[in-house]
């Protein structure tokens, strides 16, 4: 009974995260924006500096008529948000927000490797929806979400290997306990490879090809309308979240602070999280996007070279201090 | 390797079946029942991925069935390997399945050309090499079983010391037969793109940008053209 209503609320807990993590940095998004452009962004839904904008905006999706082009294949257009979805909220499950047990949806043995798997399943929800719409530009997305994860994918998993070598597991919870301050400055270029691997692999603005709204309309979500579509967009930001999440955890020390360390923790885990969906926003606002050819160069010619030095780094490291 | 790959799902299907029988048979636990569902979910889906005559369903039916292979490991406590397979597998092979698809021929329905007068010839072949897997499995693992209770056998550490301990040779054999390939993809892309150098230097004026750019971007387009250009004639055929 005691392990049932435990599991119970630790599922509960995470599947509030998932459903309200994204919608704040949603808001977030929206005002600092704003901010940039010096607007003012949504002022006017539930009355304090519009607050509101999603849950309204969420209303507003739901009463949409939820359209299914006549020459797409119905089946997988309509299961394609759900594989878009669901693997993210697998990923929570896994991340550690604090010290201990009791702070882990569920400890993983192979911590890193479930995460970068169940990651690397949400992209076929666009590659389905972006072959089931029987639309050229949901193909074309599609096409080029494939050729972004494939690139992308490598200097990821490379990076990761490097703190999993360092911390010598491949257990989240477990390279948090072995993370020391120094290894700050010593993973940073693995710590940049892996944040913007995963902004590439979540078609996040400067990495937006796949979704281009000014040449492909809207790639693989083109033909998407109301909830259908609403989900789509819910998985972005909770994409955005579990790639926060995990550069926290693997590189930024997690629940480990200047003090408190112990009560506190996932305090820090948070702001951490928080700095870093930030400066995903701000990356948002100042960064052209990148075409096709140099999305591909940047990835091979860059972050995968990259990440095999910082491998190189880690080992040599580890040897000598040993 | 498909063919490999295919011949591993058909086995893992009735692989189950005998294990339960020999041991358990009276009284089988939950971990055995929910292991021989899923293999016989797997094994229903690997089915579907090589008789399907839609060319992407059938690429989302071995999603299916590598992940369900990928929970069979999960049952037998090799957590390591599991998510490996969910990961290089569904993760990346499928996706560049996919990708391969999309790119060249992916009409929605079915595809005319997907089946094949080789069909009871394969048919043979997976059912000797399916029947020599049960085979041998059943004979090697007769009377192994995995202690639930005690330390995870299929631990990444436990996956590790044997691999590096007792098998290091095939690992490093493995690692030079992967280096070489990937030596040979350089090699293959390199001289392919020597040879459309030289045609389009002479067609187009240099215009600063890389060569790469032109080729990479026109292709899909045009193929996608086509593709779509023989779709509704093909949907009128099917429906």
């Amino acid at each position: 009974m005691n392990d049932a209503l435990d599991v119970t609320l630790r599922l509960l807990i995470v599947f509030v995260v998932f459903l309200t993590f994204p919608l704040i940095i949603g808001q977030t998004e929206h005002k600092v924006m704003a901010h940039m452009q010096g607007r003012l962004g949504p002022m006017y839904a539930g009355g304090f500096h519009g607050w509101a904008q999603l849950v309204a905006d969420g209303v507003k999706f739901a009463q949409k008529e939820d359209v299914v082009p006549a020459g797409a294949d119905r089946r997988i257009f309509q299961l394609a948000p759900a594989v878009a979805l669901l693997p993210y909220l697998l990923v929570l499950l896994a991340i550690p927000i604090g010290p201990g047990e009791g702070a882990v949806g569920e400890v993983i043995d192979a911590g890193i490797f479930f995460v970068l798997a169940v990651m690397g399943v949400g992209v076929l929800g666009s590659l389905m929806a972006g072959w089931a719409s029987a639309n050229k530009f949901s193909l074309l997305g599609g096409l080029r979400t494939a050729a972004q994860l494939l690139a992308y994918e490598l200097p990821m998993l490379l990076a990761a290997a490097s703190v999993a070598m360092a911390a010598g597991t491949v257990s989240l919870p477990g390279i948090l306990d072995a993370f020391e301050w120094w290894w700050l400055p010593w993973q940073i270029v693995g710590a940049i490879v892996f944040f913007v691997a995963g902004l590439a692999e979540l078609q996040r603005p400067p990495f937006d090809m796949p979704v281009a709204d000014s040449e492909i309309i809207f790639g693989a979500y083109t033909e998407y309308t109301g909830l259908r579509f609403a989900l789509f967009l819910l998985a972005e930001y909770a994409g955005i979240v579990v790639l926060c999440g995990l550069t926290t955890v693997l590189f930024l020390g997690g629940w480990h602070g200047p003090l408190g360390a112990d009560g506190l923790g996932w305090v820090w885990t948070l702001l951490k999280t928080a700095v870093l969906a930030f400066i995903v926003i701000w990356l948002r606002v100042t960064y052209p996007r990148l075409r096709e050819d140099q999305l591909q160069k940047l990835s091979w010619t860059l972050l995968v070279p990259l990440s095999l030095a910082q491998i190189a780094l880690t080992g040599v490291v580890k040897v000598v201090i040993q | 390797m498909t063919l490999a790959a295919t011949a591993g799902l058909l086995a893992a299907g009735p692989a189950p079946v005998a294990a339960t029988e020999t041991h358990g048979f009276l009284s089988p636990t939950g971990v055995e029942i929910a292991f021989l569902l899923v293999g016989l979910v797997t094994f229903g889906a690997a089915l579907v991925t090589v008789t399907t005559r839609q060319l992407v369903h059938a690429a989302l039916w071995l999603v299916v069935t590598l992940g369900g292979l990928a929970v069979e490991y999960l049952l037998l406590t090799a957590e390591f390997i599991a998510w490996v397979q969910v990961l290089i597998y569904v993760g990346s092979v499928v996706v560049l399945l996919l990708f391969g698809l999309m790119l060249t021929r992916a009409p929605i329905g079915r595809s005319p050309d997907a089946d094949s007068g080789n069909r009871w010839a394969a048919l043979a072949v997976a059912v000797a090499a399916a029947g020599t897997l049960i085979w041998v499995v059943v004979d090697a693992f007769r009377t192994t079983w995995i202690d639930l209770d005690g330390p995870a056998a299929g631990s990444t550490k436990a996956t590790g010391e044997s691999l590096f301990q007792n098998w290091v040779l095939p690992f490093e054999a493995l690692s030079v037969l992967l280096l070489a390939a990937l030596v040979g993809a350089i090699v293959l892309s390199r001289k392919a793109k020597a040879e459309s150098d030289s045609p389009s230097v002479n067609s187009r004026p240099v215009t600063g940008s890389s060569p790469s750019v032109p080729d990479s971007r026109n292709h899909p387009i045009g193929r996608n053209g086509s593709a779509e250009g023989t779709e509704p004639s093909e949907q009128e055929g099917a429906r």
